[in-house]
C-alpha cells in the first residue's frame, strides 16, 4: 500500500456521478413504490378477503426468506421466460420495490396495530367517517411509531441497490467494477466508493432526523 | 316521547350474556346515574346507546331514530351524542384547540375561521381557556378529562354519556371534573353516567338505575332508592360502597 494513487480515478468522475444518480434513483423508486405496496398490503391484511390475504402472506414470506440477489435474478432472468423482458434498470427497480414492499407492509401493519382501538372509537364517537378517522386520528401517530424502522429500512435499500450491479445496472457499485477493470487500482476505487456510500447514508440519516424533529413535535409519555 | 328509549335490549359476547332484557327511558334534561357491581353490564349498556356495540335483541331509539340494525345516519346520530371515557382518549398529536375543533370542522359544523373561538368558548365551560395551545400530554389527568368533555360540547350534543370518567384520576383531581359535570347538569344537559361516586349520584342525579347481572334491578329517584332499597342486592351494594 506504499503507493496509494487516486489520480487515475479522476478522469472517471462523470461515470461516478452517473453511478450515484442511478443508485439514488433506484433507492427512491424502490422506496416510493415499496411504500405504496406496503400500505396496500397492510390495509388488505387487516380487512381484505381471505384468499387475497394468503396471497400477500406468501409474497411477504418469500421475500423475507430469500436473498435479495436471487429476487433480482428471478425478475431479470426468469421473467423473460414468461414473456416479460426487462432492461436491467427496470428489472432492478421492480425487484427492489418488491423487496422493500414486503418489509414495509410488516412495518406499516405494526404501525396501524400500535394505535389503540380507543383512539379509533373516540374518532367514530365524534361522528367522523372511517377515512376521516384514518387520516386525522390514526395516521400521524402511526407514522411516528414506524418512522425509525422505515428510515433504517430505507438505508438498507440504499445499500442493497449495489446488488443491482449483478444484472449490470450501471449504479455506483457497477461503476466501481468498471473503473477497477480500467485502472487496476482496486483499493483506491473501492475505498472511494465505500466513502461515497458512507456519505450518502450519513446525509440521509441527518435529513431524516431533521424531518422527524419537524414533523413529530407533540410530546409523548416518557 | 322520551329522548332515549331502551326496550328489552339483549346483548351477548359469544356465550356470555351481558344484557338481559334491559329497558329504560330517559327524558330530556334527566340526569341518569347507572350504578352496580363490576361486570354488571353498565359500560356495555352505554356503548350500545352509542352503537359502539351492536345489540342482539330489543331496540334503542334516540329522538325516535333507531340505534340498531342498518343505520344510514349513524354519523349524524353520533354527532348528537357525546361520550366521555375513563381513559380520556384525547388525540395526542393534536393541540387542545384542534382536539376540540377537529370534528366540528370536518363535519361542516364550524368553519376553520371560527374554530379557535369555538375551542375557547368550549374550554371556558370547563375552565381551561389557558390550555388551548397545549398538547394533551402536557396536561394533568383532570385537565385532560375536562378537555375531553369540552371536545364533546363542541358538537352541541343533545345527550352526553359518561363512563366512569373520574375512575382513572388521582383523588385530588376528581372534584374538578365532577364540578364541570354538575355545571352541565344545571344547564339542562341530558346525561347518562356510570359512576362509583355515590355522593355525586345522590346530589345531582334525577334518576338512579341499579344494574345487577345484566338487568335493571331497581330504578328511581336517588332519595327513594338510597333510603329504601327494595332488593337485598341493592342494599348489599349500598352497604359495600359506604365502607369505601
Ligand atoms: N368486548 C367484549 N368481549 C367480551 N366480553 C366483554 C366485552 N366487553 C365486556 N365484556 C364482558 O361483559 C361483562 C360486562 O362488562 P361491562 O364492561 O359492561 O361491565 P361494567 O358493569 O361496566 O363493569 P365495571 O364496573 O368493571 O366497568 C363483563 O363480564 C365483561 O367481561
Ligand atoms: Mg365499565
Amino acid at each position: 500500500m506504499g503507493n496509494l494513487n487516486f489520480r487515475p480515478l479522476w478522469r472517471y468522475q462523470d461515470a461516478i456521478i452517473e453511478g450515484i444518480v442511478t443508485t439514488l434513483w433506484l433507492t427512491v423508486i424502490a422506496t416510493l413504490a415499496g411504500l405504496v405496496i406496503g400500505t396496500i398490503c397492510a390495509l388488505v391484511l387487516r380487512k381484505g378477503p381471505k384468499p387475497v390475504r394468503y396471497l400477500i402472506y406468501t409474497y411477504i414470506e418469500i421475500i423475507r426468506n430469500t436473498p435479495p440477489i436471487i429476487q433480482i435474478f428471478i425478475v431479470f432472468f426468469v421473467f423473460p421466460g414468461f414473456g416479460v423482458r426487462l432492461d436491467p434498470f427496470p428489472a432492478a427497480s421492480i425487484a427492489l420495490s418488491l423487496y422493500f414492499g414486503a418489509y414495509a407492509s410488516e412495518i406499516i401493519r405494526s404501525g396501524l396495530d400500535s394505535i389503540p382501538r380507543s383512539q379509533v372509537e373516540a374518532g367514530h364517537c365524534l361522528g367522523l367517517s372511517g377515512p376521516q378517522v384514518f387520516f386525522h386520528v390514526v395516521l400521524a401517530p402511526a407514522l411516528r411509531n414506524i418512522y425509525p424502522s422505515i428510515t433504517s429500512q430505507f438505508v438498507l435499500v440504499l445499500l442493497g441497490t449495489s446488488i443491482a450491479s449483478q444484472i449490470s445496472t450501471e449504479e455506483l457499485f457497477h461503476t466501481a467494477g468498471f473503473i477497477d477493470s480500467r485502472t487496476f487500482r482496486s483499493f483506491e476505487v473501492y475505498a472511494l466508493v465505500a466513502l461515497i456510500y458512507v456519505l450518502l447514508v450519513t446525509a440521509f440519516r441527518l435529513l431524516f432526523a431533521l424531518i422527524g424533529k419537524l414533523a413529530f413535535r407533540w410530546p409523548t409519555r416518557r | 316521547m322520551a329522548l332515549v328509549e331502551i326496550r328489552n335490549v339483549q346483548k351477548s359476547f359469544g356465550a356470555l350474556k351481558v344484557l338481559h332484557d334491559v329497558s329504560l327511558s330517559i327524558e330530556e334534561g334527566e340526569i341518569v346515574t347507572i350504578i352496580g357491581r363490576s361486570g354488571s353490564g353498565k359500560s356495555t349498556l352505554l356503548r350500545c346507546i352509542n352503537a359502539l356495540e351492536e345489540i342482539d335483541g330489543g331496540e334503542i331509539l334516540i329522538e325516535g331514530q333507531k340505534v340498531y340494525g342498518k343505520m344510514p345516519n349513524l354519523k349524524e346520530l353520533r354527532q348528537r351524542v357525546g361520550i366521555v371515557f375513563q381513559s380520556f382518549n384525547l388525540f395526542p398529536h393534536l393541540k387542545v384547540e384542534r382536539n376540540i375543533t377537529l370534528a366540528p370542522t370536518l363535519t361542516g359544523r364550524a368553519s376553520k375561521k371560527d374554530a379557535r373561538e369555538l375551542a375557547l368558548s368550549c374550554l371556558a365551560k370547563v375552565g381551561l381557556e389557558e390550555k388551548v395551545d397545549s398538547y394533551p400530554e402536557q396536561l394533568s389527568g383532570g385537565q385532560q378529562q375536562r378537555v375531553a368533555i369540552a371536545r364533546c360540547l363542541a358538537m352541541s350534543p343533545h345527550l352526553m354519556l359518561f363512563d366512569e370518567v373520574t375512575s382513572a384520576l388521582d383523588p385530588e383531581l376528581v372534584g374538578e371534573v365532577l364540578k364541570v359535570m354538575e355545571d352541565m347538569a344545571r344547564q339542562g344537559m341530558t346525561m347518562v353516567l356510570v359512576t362509583h361516586e355515590m355522593g355525586f349520584a345522590r346530589d345531582v342525579a334525577t334518576k338512579i338505575v341499579f344494574m345487577h347481572q345484566g338487568r335493571v334491578w331497581e330504578e328511581g329517584p336517588p332519595s327513594e332508592l338510597f333510603a329504601n332499597p327494595k332488593t337485598p342486592e341493592l342494599r348489599a351494594f349500598i352497604g359495600s360502597t359506604r365502607q369505601t
